[in-house]
């Protein structure tokens, strides 16, 4: 098959695709790190659907309080932060895997969990000081459309974090092999991705509330 | 085309390096640091300060898209940043489009009296 497509195009067309190089995207590496990151724009999909749920009904609060009285800025702020650096280190975790680290990998991936944990208790604590004001996502379709936003990156970082601790146990008894560099490989995008939707949830939900 | 690579052949598919993490940490920090003073802080008037927050969280999202997820350094044919591209136009029309649909109908829809009774309620 590409035989005959090299014959087919050697000396016409040269800004056609050049067949005769080898397509970067052939080994199951890179299959597998493709079919991941159009998950992930799938994903980014679902996240913009309920980005436009939230800001059509973000001035729907039905009597109860607005943005503005519910959030605490400081406290998203910290958790920014420490969404921020576990992204960060997730990176760096990344990076000792090409040295094969195998130790430092792992702690990469610890540090990284223990942020993880950190930003999930916060988030957590915010949502029942919320629900325990008496207002919960019953109460008004801007409470509804908050929470079904935040808690479903929420839930994502869940699932993240049990990915995460299944990497350390892979890292700690495979070491460094194609099969878990691969399965590393597409833990980072996950990773980052998250960080990205973050960087919208702050501003959108948080800044232009409080503003 | 063979099936099995090593593990130091896919190591070399892998684009990140320390210099650009760091780079993306920094940008990032200081990107959210600046959007969360210059709301505290109420630095400009609300119209504005919603584009300049907007933008600012744009800046990141882009930051962090070339340095953590390093689109677009990728080899020929580069289908990662064309479904990335393509993404980002659907998503435009999805959020735009719905904004735009949502707004109009609250404004052609509402009577005054109903509009005025929900800000009291």
């Amino acid at each position: 098959m590409s035989k005959s497509l090299t014959i087919h195009h050697q000396d016409t067309l040269e800004d056609h695709p050049d067949t005769r190089s080898p397509d970067t995207h052939q080994d199951p590496f890179a299959k597998t790190v493709f079919g991941f990151w159009l998950y992930l724009m799938t994903d980014c999909l679902l996240f913009a659907t309920l980005f436009c749920t939230f800001a059509v009904l973000h001035n729907s609060t039905y009597g109860g309080p607005s943005a503005r009285i519910l959030f605490h800025l400081p406290t998203v702020f910290g958790e920014t932060m420490i969404l921020l650096f576990s992204s960060f280190i997730c990176g760096c975790s990344m990076l000792y895997a090409l040295r094969n680290a195998k130790t430092k990998v792992m702690l990469c991936l610890i540090v990284t969990f223990l942020l993880g944990v950190s930003f999930l208790f916060i988030e957590l604590s915010e949502f029942t000081d919320i629900v325990q004001g008496g207002h919960s996502w019953q109460d008004s379709a801007f409470l509804s459309s908050y929470f079904t936003l935040v808690g479903t990156h929420g839930l994502h970082i869940t699932f993240g974090m049990l990915w995460i601790a299944v990497m350390i146990a892979q890292i700690y008894r495979l070491g460094v092999t194609t099969n878990t560099f691969r399965r590393l490989a597409v833990l980072n995008m996950f990773w980052h991705f998250l960080d990205v939707v973050w960087i919208f949830i702050f501003t959108f939900v948080y800044l232009m509330g409080v503003i | 085309m063979s099936s099995e690579l090593s593990l130091n052949e896919i190591q070399k598919e892998w684009h990140g390096s320390w210099q650009s993490y760091v780079i993306g940490l920094l940008a990032s920090l200081s990107l959210t640091i600046i959007s969360f003073f210059l709301v505290i802080t109420r630095f400009f008037a609300a119209p504005i300060l919603i584009y300049v927050v907007i933008g600012l969280a744009i800046a990141q999202a882009v930051v962090q898209l070339l340095f953590f997820l390093h689109v677009g350094q990728e080899e020929r044919p580069r289908w990662e940043s064309i479904s990335c591209g393509f993404t980002i136009f659907i998503l435009l029309i999805i959020v735009i489009g719905s904004l735009w649909i949502m707004y109009d109908l609250n404004e052609r829809m509402m009577p005054v009296e109903m509009e005025t009774e929900m800000l009291h309620d």
